[in-house]
């Protein structure tokens, strides 16, 4: 009788301490969402975003997580898709109930997701180009790649040093073409940088000579820029060889940063210069560098894991999610409009896009330094010594 | 006839059951918005149904109007300080009065060449749209001010589930009242045989281009219903894959049965968000799963299993 009551009892308390421990665990991770474009026309952007979270996540858990919770990371494919963008982006809301978001590839699907995170006042830190992302500030959206208007601000920089002042342009007409050359046109005349021609190509088209010979042809051209990415660029560089225009000092975005472009412009990408995150040239970088240490490790860590060449698209990925995980342990907490107040207060954060230092009306944090200008030299990436 | 009649009145009953039975079952919005937008996709599925099913003739750039109704909502509060519902109102007039002028020479064209014609068209409209950024906010989109009727400002999943819900309502009650109309009948003797329609004297120029202003008036509408909802609209609405995507619905959910471009909309709408849970393999599955149906049911879901009941109840 008496065995049969300890047994009762121990039963009990067995099954108090599994329900506790079960309660205890639900409790014991943190959710963190993620919508990409990890298929589809945008797949060169959110595969190695994919990849990154994935990698770092394990990381972080494996090295028993943020205050001793693990991190849950829940991760929807848009397949560059909008509307299931905004769809996933309602799912992740209200159904898997995140408690922050790193995520949305393109500027297309960001802004589709923008009104959803809004709404339901939980921090998302995207990873798509455009300015229009943070710019006007949004409460809880934040973001980690350079802006377009920032990439022209590089160049007009670099070209001002070289005392060129006349300027043509030459843009696709794809979302990040199109929204750089706004860009481009609007800061100009901040630098004392005259247009004289503007042109465009569609992002499919295979020739770009046409455009390239007016171009030629304008009286006192001094230097051309080519913003837009995908294969575009590529085919404007290898005209513009072709048309023997190599002696007009000639500009990419940083939207070809990544090996692929010299791969497919050959010879012709010579003495290219383009703004990129120093991600590109890690190994080049001084010792003295901030960025050296993250930028070497993240790319060691990357390409080991996955064997294929770093892109500075994943390192976006990474960027968002140690901003998002330094805020949430500093907050010490999963409210997310806790982890909100501790990502706006972001200072001194060493990334692979640069040092990040946010504030309530600068969601990016990162400055013209952030952009190394690079010049292809021997079919790699160098870095141009300021001044020259 | 009053078999017809209970038939189709027994049909939207059913329909406006499960609209508002629906919701009982759902946890959280989420499920609400997964919903509108396979009322949304069905109701331009029944549009173009009645030019693909009953007609008989093909649109692979149906997204076009799709996009028209969907920038109109977008451009007209925006920059031409038109009211929402006016805009809405005007989308579906532009869509119908391009459909018009567009199908009059098109729609005499046949098989593969007015499938290339209404192509054309789609990636035309799509072009516009992305390139015109001034208007359209260029390839990454606009955003759409939210609906205000008479200062009830429609905002939220739950309300846009019973809006769309009625919306899809009445175009499946117009559908189906149309099948039965003359002019349906003479969609169905055009689909079954041009020459003998024109035999019987079926004006057959005139009932094609019909068929098609009524299929842009229905895309035109569900293009602004998903722009209000979402508040933003980029032009993928209005794209070829877009396009695609509904003649897909159509096809998958039975050509002709109006039931099955619901049906079809809800497979295809809520397949990919169930597949999830299979990460790499989702699009591979969703791919197979259609494959399949399409290889096993040949008419479509909806004629498919309804001849397979009735052989069932006869035997």
């Amino acid at each position: 009788m008496v065995m049969k009551a300890k047994l009762t009892a121990s039963l009990v308390a067995g099954a108090m301490v599994l329900g506790m421990s079960q309660g205890a665990l639900a409790q014991d991770t943190i959710k963190i969402g993620s919508v990409l474009s990890a298929t589809g026309p945008a797949s060169f952007l959110g595969e190695p975003e994919d990849k990154t979270l994935r990698m770092y996540v394990d990381k972080i858990n494996a090295a028993g997580g943020i205050n001793g919770k693990k991190i849950e990371l829940v991760i929807y494919d848009d397949g560059g898709d909008a509307n299931k963008a905004r769809t996933f982006a309602t799912r992740l809301v209200e159904d898997d109930e995140v408690v922050a978001m790193v995520g949305g590839s393109t500027t297309g699907t960001t802004m589709a997701m923008i009104p959803v995170f809004e709404d339901a006042k939980i921090p998302f830190i995207s990873l798509a180009g455009a300015i229009e992302v943070i710019d006007p500030v949004r409460k809880f959206v934040f973001k980690t790649p350079h802006t377009d208007k920032m990439a022209c601000e590089k160049i007009f920089e670099d070209l001002k040093k070289r005392n060129l002042t006349k300027i043509g342009l030459i843009s696709g007409t794809d979302g990040f073409g199109a929204s750089m050359r706004a860009q481009c046109v609007k800061v100009a005349p901040n630098y004392g940088m005259e247009i004289v021609a503007d042109e465009n190509y569609g992002p499919r088209d295979s020739d770009m000579t046409a455009q390239l010979t007016k171009i030629k042809n304008t009286a006192g051209l001094q230097a051309v820029v080519n913003p837009g990415f995908g294969q575009g660029p590529a085919i404007v560089t290898r005209n513009y060889a072709q048309l023997g225009m190599g002696d007009i000092p000639f500009y990419q975005s940083h939207g070809v940063a990544s090996k692929s472009f010299i791969d497919l412009a050959g010879a012709a990408a010579e003495g290219v210069r383009l703004p990129a995150a120093a991600l590109l040239v890690g190994d080049k970088l001084p010792e003295s560098d901030p960025q050296k240490k993250v930028v070497t490790e993240y790319k060691q860590t990357y390409e080991s894991a996955t064997k294929q060449p770093v892109s500075t698209f994943g390192g976006h990925a990474y960027d968002g999610l140690f901003i998002l995980v330094e805020a949430m342990k500093r907050a010490n907490s999963t409210d997310p409009q806790k982890i909100r107040d501790e990502i706006e207060k972001t200072k001194g954060f060493v990334g692979t896009g640069g040092i990040v230092n946010m504030s309530p009306t600068d969601h990016l944090g990162l400055d013209l330094s952030a952009f190394r200008m690079l010049e292809i030299k021997g079919g790699d990436w160098n870095l141009v010594a300021s001044g020259s | 006839m009053g078999a017809l009649l209970n038939q189709r009145f027994l049909t939207l009953v059913v329909l406006a059951a499960v609209i508002a039975v629906l919701p009982l079952l759902f946890p959280s919005s989420y499920y609400f918005r997964v919903a509108s937008l396979v009322w949304v996709a069905a109701l331009a599925a029944i549009g173009l149904n009645i030019l693909m099913g009953q007609a008989g003739q093909v649109s692979l750039g149906h997204a076009a109007f799709f996009g028209i109704g969907a920038y109109a909502v977008a451009i007209g509060p925006t920059h031409l300080g038109i009211p929402s519902w006016a805009a809405l109102l005007i989308g579906a007039v532009l869509s119908a009065v391009l459909a018009y002028l567009v199908g009059r020479p098109i729609l005499r064209l046949k098989g593969h060449y007015l499938a290339i014609a209404t192509l054309g068209l789609g990636v035309l409209v799509a072009l516009v749209i992305s390139t015109e950024s001034g208007w359209t906010g260029g390839p990454d989109g606009m955003p759409v001010e939210r609906l205000t009727l008479f200062g009830w400002r429609v905002s939220g999943s739950y309300t846009w589930y019973w809006v769309t819900g009625a919306l899809l309502l009445i175009g499946t009650w117009i559908a189906l009242n149309l099948d039965e109309t003359p002019t349906g009948r003479a969609f169905r003797a055009l689909h079954d045989s041009e020459v003998a329609a024109q035999v019987v004297g079926v004006d057959v120029a005139r009932f094609k281009l019909q068929a098609f202003v009524i299929a842009a008036v229905y895309a035109s509408l569900a293009g602004s219903a998903l722009a209000f909802m979402n508040g933003f609209i980029n032009p993928d609405q209005a794209g070829f894959l877009h396009s695609v995507e509904l003649v897909t619905i159509v096809v998958l959910g039975g050509l002709g049965s109006v039931v099955g471009s619901i049906v079809g909309a809800a497979v295809l709408i809520t397949l990919p968000q169930a597949l999830t849970v299979f990460h790499e393999y989702e699009h591979l599955l969703l791919g197979l799963i259609i494959i399949v149906s399409m290889i096993f049911m040949r008419n479509g879901i909806v004629p498919s299993l309804s001849a397979l009941l009735l052989r069932r109840a006869r035997s």
